[in-house]
């Protein structure tokens, strides 16, 4: 008699149970043509491009910035000689939070974990001598968006270049930092408002910029599982339009430019069959329930990078390994930008060695490993077709949870989705320490690390101190009159319920701070209250 | 066995929004059978004292992933000892390098966690420094 092999069980995150062997019968209901279809057309499942990287190659954006303004100038420079093809702009927790930096909130803040930016001064400074019409750039901002893309096209008209040929994205998902990241100010209906603003100015004035990249990426760093990640991005992303459909706006016109920030990290084929579940169900929400006819309003735009959760601080040379096989999932997702956390970047901020090595691990898949050669390679896979069909439908049994109990907005505000990433976020951690998870130099092949040698960035306070110094010269050279004109005009607008990116872009201009013009702001619209309950 | 179950208050001082850790923590200690109190984002340390006398907490939890841990903690039990707070156990959890714990404990931190603590590890050390 034989005897019978015991296999262990598997069950992804998205709590998929796998088989060991996958076979014709797992793909008999999908219809290849209706489906998977063809690269570039709908439903876009391999990819948004008919040739993707045989014709152009996915772009590469390091996060970066630091400290001032000229030395983030320098890092720009820096990347970019490495053949960095795109910028993207981190800021400090101050300016994310409409803080100048002589604000008491800000102390031991300024430029510690991105630039500092108080008046349009540090944007000129930070892009001097990079030409603003040949490199795109993102700019990780939130709250403070409609400030820092006035700031943006300010500087970009001062070199000569207009708004409608300014490239880039403004990463402007608030509904995402109420969950996760955290740099909320205003309460969620009038921030949603001003979303509204950024994307109507863009649609009107600045057509190559994209002006809203929804994150499921934070999500999933706060503890989402995939199925989360997804169903959550794309009702916020669906809230952003109802909102601008409500003002009017054609849906074929200003959603082409929506891109979605996505996180990689956990079991590979998981990622790589969430991102073609969801550039699936894109399509189809966008064409079925918005009505959309534009193909290009129907395509998912990424940037799916390597998420810093699954780095860790053990053993951190282990996480230069990770981010290769977060690269080649991107890759192998079809991705339109690829970011990877740093190898360090658990910890600190990315050295600048951590940050080539990102880098040349980005140029290696593209350029040594045939990841360019041929569009979609999985497609067709039994396990890879089967998957992403099965994470379609619990993202979408996930989206309509969430719409029975009354939608997003309503879901944020009082705090049930920030519970529901909670629990999965102390659920997975359980798992992780029960060694039911595996994380090889955490809870398996750990080393005695008591000599471990981390090296910290360094936060410099005399960086702070000049900053200050240099907000209040501008302060003493700009002329006050202009300043309070314009802010009273920022005012009126707020209250008369008018698209503010004029007046905003008017107090940049005569060097109003991000904190006054936040304090402005605030006194319209008050301030989040976040819902704490666990 | 105890009378009434460990009050704990877990709190994020700054304005760093990574609260994945504390809430993780205030659930893990709350599945442990405390009665846990978050207070969500951005507290002052003038708002942490507060809450801790307010709550009648006996545990006071921190969680700094920013790297400004060493002037919070500086602040935080200068503030506790005004009040007269100094009996109330303080705690402090995220992204702490090691050479920076013994500077932490000799404020007055009476434990640091690091980033990938587990959870019985905090478990365990509060029920044995609660006194009873």
């Amino acid at each position: 008699m034989k005897k019978k092999i015991e296999l262990p069980d598997v069950v992804l995150e998205s709590g998929i149970k796998v088989k060991p062997i996958y076979g014709p019968e797992d793909v008999k209901n999908i219809d290849f043509k209706e489906d998977i279809g063809e690269p570039g057309e709908y439903p876009f499942t391999r990819g948004i491009h008919k040739y993707m990287y045989r014709f152009r190659p996915f772009t590469m954006r390091q996060y970066s910035g630091f400290a001032t303004a000229k030395e983030t100038n320098k890092r720009f420079k820096y990347l970019i000689k490495h053949g960095q093809t795109g910028l993207n702009v981190a800021f400090d927790l101050p300016t994310q939070c409409g803080l100048d930096s002589d604000d008491p909130l800000a102390e031991g803040e300024v430029g510690r974990v991105g630039m500092a930016i108080d008046t349009l001064k540090e944007m000129e400074d930070a892009f001097k001598g990079i030409p603003i019409d040949k490199i795109s750039t993102s700019l990780t901002i939130n709250s403070m968006a409609p400030i820092m893309l006035a700031m943006y096209v300010t500087v970009a008209e001062k070199q000569g270049v207009p708004p409608e040929e300014v490239r880039g994205t403004l990463q402007n998902d608030i509904l995402k930092e109420y969950i996760g990241r955290g740099t909320w100010v205003f309460p969620v209906e009038p921030s949603i408002k001003l979303i509204g603003d950024t994307i109507e100015y863009c649609s009107k004035y600045a057509p190559k910029y994209y002006p809203v990249s929804v994150c499921g990426y934070h999500i999933r760093e706060s503890g989402a599982n995939p199925v989360q990640e997804i169903a959550y991005a794309f009702l916020i992303a669906k809230a952003y339009i109802q909102h601008v459909l409500d003002r009017g706006l054609d849906v074929d016109d200003f959603v082409p430019r929506f891109s979605f920030n996505f996180d990689i990290h956990g079991n590979l084929f998981e990622q790589i069959a969430k991102f073609r579940a969801a550039r699936r169900l894109w399509a189809k929400i966008v064409k079925e329930d918005l009505g959309a006819k534009n193909p290009k309003a129907m395509q998912m735009k990424m940037i799916a990078g390597g998420g810093g959760g699954g780095l860790t601080i053990e053993q951190p040379e282990n996480n230069i390994v990770r981010g290769a096989y977060y690269a080649l999932i991107s890759a192998l997702s079809g991705t339109q930008t690829m970011a990877l956390c740093s190898y360090d970047e658990a910890y600190t901020i990315p050295s600048e060695k951590a940050a080539v090595i990102s880098l040349r691990t980005m140029q290696i898949l593209l350029d040594e490993m045939g990841l360019r050669d041929t569009v979609d390679p999985l497609a067709g896979s039994y396990y890879i077709e089967s998957l992403t069909c099965e994470l379609e439908k619990l993202i979408v049994d996930m989206m309509e949870k969430v719409e029975k109990r009354g939608g997003l907005v309503k879901a944020v505000a009082d705090g049930y989705v920030q519970n529901e990433v909670a629990k999965q976020a102390f659920l997975l951690e359980k798992r992780i320490q029960e060694g039911k998870i595996v994380k090889v130099g955490v809870n398996k092949y750990r080393e005695d690390e008591e000599e471990r040698e981390i090296e910290f960035h360094n936060y410099k306070a005399e960086e702070a101190e000049e900053q200050i110094k240099r907000l209040n010269k501008v302060k003493k050279e700009r002329e006050d009159s202009k300043v309070t004109k314009a802010l009273k005009a920022l005012k009126k607008a707020a209250e008369a319920d008018e698209n503010l990116m004029d007046t905003v872009i008017d107090a940049v201009r005569a060097y109003a701070t991000v904190g006054e013009i936040t304090a402005t702001m605030k006194e319209v619209y008050g301030e989040f209250k976040e819902p704490v309950r666990l | 066995m105890r009378k009434n179950p460990i009050r704990v208050l877990i709190a994020k001082p700054g304005l760093d929004g990574h609260d994945r850790g504390a809430k993780v923590v205030a659930l893990a200690l709350k599945e442990a059978g405390m009665e846990v109190i978050y207070t969500g984002l951005r507290q002052s340390v003038e708002q942490i004292t507060h809450t801790a006398l307010q709550e009648d907490v006996q545990v006071v939890g921190l969680s700094i992933l920013s790297g400004a841990h060493l002037p919070i903690a500086k602040r935080l039990m200068k503030m506790m000892k005004e009040e007269g707070l100094d009996d109330k156990i303080v705690l402090i959890g995220g992204n702490i390098p090691k050479g920076d714990i013994s500077k932490l404990k000799k404020l007055g931190v009476k434990e640091v966690f690091p980033t990938g603590s587990e959870f019985p590890n905090i478990v365990s050390f509060i029920e044995s420094n609660v006194p009873n």
